[in-house]
């Protein structure tokens, strides 16, 4: 072993420079070997015959034979397809594959889960129901209070950012419409979804994922459940309750940071604040940042829960169904928000 | 008169794809009221061929037959058998109590009494009823292999399917729960499919057998596994002997 180094110094020239139809490595005046030296040996003839050249391990003396046996020594090696690195091209088509693959999974997961919605009605047993409250309480109750910390932040951090640019034309009293509106249109229903991803997402993703690995779903199916619709409608019932209901709560404090600047910085009062709120915001503001929330939240879950199906292998699989779930529940989120942003200006919402 | 057939696989093959198969063209019968083995040293296929004869996975090839039923499928139906999965696959968030009676309360109209009644029932005769309310985390893993076979025994299945029962159990708790299946499979005339490759449990409890072998993707031997031990089949030798085919 202490020589190893400049041993495979050595072959590793060798092996490169070697030329010729045979090359053997004669063992016979070896007296004493060990393992880490013949793996090294093993490796240099694995080298030379795949660069087509007949190469054996020979001559090994009685007391090593056993030694080259265990390593595979003096067993048949034939010259293997060298590995190349596949092209552009190939890693781009590759990648394709995969993508339209797991687009076409999310699609058939997206059909099974609306056609189930039907099954609701007929069977008994189709949505398990019972775990409702507690995924409520999970997604929802137990997330207020970081919902309603980073909304505040939010609000704080409009009012104040905002503050500077007010002073400057003596419009201080519009700080509650810069806040009001941007909060309650987009603000909120952003940053709740971005918490609802990590905290519900990721767990619904994990949990089935877990579920999938350990044959919890497999004994579902054997007991005449269909998982889908049963582990999944009671999750995106859950999302699609509590998103608006947390994005609510967001509004009220996210404005009420906006309150803490307006009367720290800007000398407004906090009647002012609000009657100049009650004039900026209205009804409409807060309903399509509502709708936008119930719909992130049907979007969290359902990616939550088709990632943790959709889950291979064990422990590492179920991590990296939770780490592409936050990563699709952020992407989808701003598209459907860009959607949405579109839809209420092209109807005047 | 001979028993009559309750699983027909006829020239069966297995696998994950064309490219990858494990058992190619494997046919058999198993018996009504036996315990039937399907052997073989470990990656051999034995779990995938038990997945296809519970409609889990497709074949690649062939016709899986059961009487009454036909080809295996799994739907929104009432279950004909019962599954036991390897790790025992209990819900977690569940106590053993409601893990059983979740397939009552889906497809029986049974008062909230009567289902658990037979719950309990279900838990003595696995010997857990002090175990109901407790949740699957808290048991040994024997326990939770136990509560498995009560769970698959809830709709009264006459065929039971179990997957490595005794698998990283100790020989004690594995030997108690070979003469659990025994038991239950003569005391309620099932007919039981077991997946193993513990020689412990092939011949104290299993009646016939297949074994395969995943080198020559095939069935070796099908019979009795105390006959089978005689075989001139170096691989049946070589598996039921516990010896190194190149020893």
């Amino acid at each position: 072993m202490t020589d190893a180094a400049g041993l495979w110094r050595d072959i590793s020239r060798i092996a490169a420079q070697a030329t010729g139809p045979v090359l053997d490595i004669d063992l016979a005046k070896v007296t004493a070997l060990d393992g880490a030296v013949m793996s090294l040996l093993v490796e240099m003839r694995a080298r030379l015959v795949a660069k087509g050249i007949r190469c054996g391990i020979v001559g090994a003396p009685e007391l090593i034979r056993p030694l080259v046996h265990l390593y595979h020594g003096d067993e048949a090696l034939h010259a293997s397809v060298p590995h190349t690195r596949d092209s552009l091209v190939d890693r781009i088509r590759h990648a394709t594959r995969r993508w339209t693959g797991s687009f076409r999974l999310a699609v058939t997961f997206a059909g099974e889960v609306t056609a189930s919605v039907g099954m609701l009605v007929r069977q008994k047993g189709t949505g398990n129901w019972r775990a409702l409250p507690g995924l409520i309480e999970r997604a929802g109750t137990d997330g207020i209070p970081i919902v309603l910390l980073l909304n505040f932040l939010v609000g704080f951090v409009m009012g104040f950012q905002s503050a500077h640019q007010l002073k400057l034309y003596g419009a201080n009293i519009f700080v509650a419409d810069v806040v009001g509106i941007s909060v309650t249109r987009e603000l909120t229903p952003l940053m709740t979804a971005i918490i609802m991803s990590g905290r519900s997402g990721a767990a619904f993703a994990a949990e089935l994922g877990t579920m999938k690995v350990s044959e919890e779903i497999d004994a579902l199916r054997t007991m005449g459940f269909v998982p889908g619709p049963y582990l999944v409608l009671p999750r995106i019932l859950a999302l699609a309750v509590v998103a608006p209901v947390l994005t609510l709560l967001g509004d009220i404090v996210a404005v009420s940071g906006g309150v803490v600047v307006a009367v720290s910085s800007l000398g407004v009062t906090p009647r002012g604040y609000l009657a100049e709120l009650r004039t900026a915001v209205v009804p409409s503001d807060v309903w399509t940042g509502l709708a936008k929330s119930f719909a992130f939240g049907i979007a969290i879950a359902f990616i939550g829960c088709q990632q943790g199906f959709a889950t291979r292998g064990a422990a590492e699989g179920v991590g990296r169904g939770t780490t592409s779930t936050v990563a699709t529940c952020l992407f989808t989120i701003v598209v459907v928000d860009t959607l949405f942003t579109v839809l209420f200006r092209v109807f005047g919402a | 008169m001979s028993p009559r057939t309750i699983i027909e696989v006829r020239d069966v093959s297995i696998g994950w794809s064309q490219a990858e198969v494990l058992v190619e063209r494997a046919s058999f019968d198993i018996r009504e009221g036996e315990i039937f083995g399907i052997l073989g040293r470990s990656g051999c296929g034995k779990t995938t061929l038990l997945r296809e004869l519970i409609g889990l996975e497709e074949p690649l090839a062939g016709h899986i037959s059961i009487a009454g039923i036909g080809a295996p499928s799994l739907g929104a139906t009432r279950p004909k058998f019962g599954v036991m999965f390897q790790q025992g696959a209990l819900f977690g968030s569940m106590t053993l109590g409601e893990n059983i009676a979740l397939s009552l309360e889906r497809w029986t109209d049974l008062p909230g009494d009567a289902i658990r009644a037979i719950v309990r029932a279900k838990l003595r005769l696995v010997g857990l009823e002090a175990a109901e309310h407790q949740l699957p985390g808290t048991l040994s893993g024997g326990m939770r292999k136990r509560a498995a076979i009560a769970r698959a025994m809830a709709l009264e299945p006459s065929l039971l399917f179990l997957d490595e029962p005794s698998s990283g159990l100790d020989p004690v708790t594995s030997a108690e729960l070979d003469r659990l299946i025994t038991t239950l499979q003569r005391g309620l005339g099932l007919t039981v499919v077991l997946v193993t490759h513990e020689l412990g449990s092939i011949f104290a409890i299993v009646d016939r057998c297949v074994v395969l072998d995943r080198v020559s993707r095939s069935i070796v031997a099908t019979g009795v596994p105390r006959d089978l031990r005689g075989s001139a089949d170096r691989r049946v030798q070589s598996f039921l002997n516990r010896q190194p085919e190149d020893a």
